[in-house]
């Protein structure tokens, strides 16, 4: 069997390694990539078009908005996906595992992951909200404020992280975030734009056309922010105690 | 082309990035389809999938050009425009409505697109590997293994003792089915030892070889 899956694994590699030569070389400014007309287009019409300065973002959010909603959809599915196979998989509900002892959580851990947290939440409201002027944005938000609850769950129980954040309400948060994702599209869309076309919010935001972009991504982002947290939470919570929802790692 | 120092150029020096993407996507691939547990295939899954992300954020670098966030002379919308008086690159920037950026000043820029797609594709990758995960924590639940040639033994001894026969009941009248059918969960509840979800193994069984692909 392994000798076998040597023979594809070559092939493939040798394939793509002669396909490599016809790539561009490293860094090179005149290659497909970076000469295309979609990538000069969006450096150069980015900072016309919205006030973002950070093009990923308005890339992001605004001209592929679309496509990072249901990005964004997919994320919420495979958090819902995890919830339905582990959900009745009680088996083992009265048995111990082996790594679960009854030791009390650890005071130096407890008491730096106290200090640690609301650092950790601050700085994810932080990368959400600065995600047009500086590397950042709902997902990378998103992970940080998810990894803040994950933390708890880590230094406590689980049960002192679901107090804070169960289960139940995970969903709604990450369903919200889609809500609103959609929502602001079809607001833009009502008001006589295309679905997820932000400049048309003008009509109901005091300010201008690009400005309403500005504040459309911003909410957009802040709608991806709440899905990937609830998820990245809602996973581990689950995976690591198969479902039970009690004791955890 | 043919020399080896030419060769030898082509993939370490000048494309050592291609190099590198190659290398991963194969230890991938091959943990993929050599290895007999389905968490190391996961494994093999992710290190594949950071090879592809590897491979598009490396597209994305170009010479002599900073991240894809506006400096503030160049921002068409920015303030700090106005500041710089000194500033060579002004020109651009007095006139009143937001001028798109020149060509010379485009190539300042990465590419921001690869960035975009990749932010996207690792947190998906990341649900999807915790969907993953959580199939595999099921498979364990209801089979006790997660080796893959124990599972095909497993999965072939259940079909043995659930099939009556499938032939059968396909040639018989729709209500004899129903019967048979019945028999078989009851029959499959009287000997609880061996699993207790018969109508989830199948369901179980046609989603694992997609994971394998």
């Amino acid at each position: 069997m392994k000798k076998i899956a040597l023979i594809p694994v070559v092939a493939i590699g040798l394939l793509l390694l002669y396909a490599a030569q016809d790539f561009p070389e490293w860094g090179d400014p005149a290659s497909p990539a970076s000469s295309s007309p979609v990538s000069s287009h969006f450096i150069s019409k980015t900072g016309v078009d919205t006030e973002v300065p950070n093009m990923v973002t308005a890339v992001l959010a605004d001209y592929r908005g679309f496509d990072t909603m249901f990005e964004t959809v997919v994320v919420f599915i495979a958090g819902l996906a995890v919830l339905a196979i582990l959900k009745n998989s009680r088996r083992g509900r009265g048995t111990r595992k082996d790594h679960e002892v009854d030791a009390e959580p650890d005071l130096i851990v407890t008491n730096t992951v106290r200090l640690i947290v609301p650092v950790i939440q601050i700085f994810a409201f932080y990368v959400l909200a600065h995600g047009h002027v500086s590397p950042g944005g709902g997902f990378q938000g998103g992970v940080a404020m998810g990894a803040s609850f994950i933390l708890i769950a880590l230094a406590w129980d689980l049960d002192v992280a679901l107090v804070r954040f169960p289960l139940s309400r995970c969903v709604v948060v990450a369903g919200l975030g889609i809500v609103i994702y959609g929502g602001i599209g079809l607001i833009s869309m009502f008001f006589g734009g295309e679905f997820l076309d932000y400049a048309e919010l003008e009509k109901v935001l005091p300010v201008s056309r690009e400005m309403a972009r500005y504040y459309a991504m911003l909410g957009v982002e802040v709608g991806v922010g709440f899905t990937v947290t609830a998820i990245m939470f809602a996973l581990y919570a689950n995976l690591s105690t198969e479902g039970r929802l009690k004791g955890g790692l | 082309m043919f020399e080896e120092g030419a060769i030898f150029n082509e993939l370490l020096l000048e494309r050592l990035n291609y190099f590198i993407y190659v290398i991963l996507l194969l230890i991938g691939l091959y943990a993929m389809i050599s290895k007999n547990n389905l968490i190391k295939k996961l494994i093999g899954m992710s290190i594949f999938q950071t090879a592809i992300i590897l491979f598009f954020v490396s597209l994305g670098v170009k010479e002599g050009a900073t991240v894809p966030i506006y400096k503030a002379e160049h921002d068409p919308h920015g303030h700090a425009v106005s500041h710089d008086a000194n500033d060579t690159e002004v020109d651009a920037g007095v006139v009143h409505s937001p001028q798109a950026l020149k060509q010379g000043q485009v190539a300042q820029y990465a590419n921001p697109l690869p960035h975009v797609l990749m932010l996207t594709a690792i947190v998906v990758g990341v649900a999807t590997l915790g969907l993953a995960l959580a199939l595999t924590q099921r498979i364990f639940q209801g089979y006790g293994t997660v080796e893959e040639d124990e599972l095909l033994v497993k999965l072939e001894r259940e079909d043995a003792r659930k099939s009556v026969s499938p032939l059968k009941a396909k040639v018989s009248t729709p209500k004899k089915t129903k019967t048979t059918k019945a028999k078989g969960s009851a029959s499959h509840k009287k000997s609880v030892k061996p699993n207790p979800k018969a109508s989830k193994t199948t369901s179980k069984r046609t989603s694992s070889p997609k994971k394998k692909s």
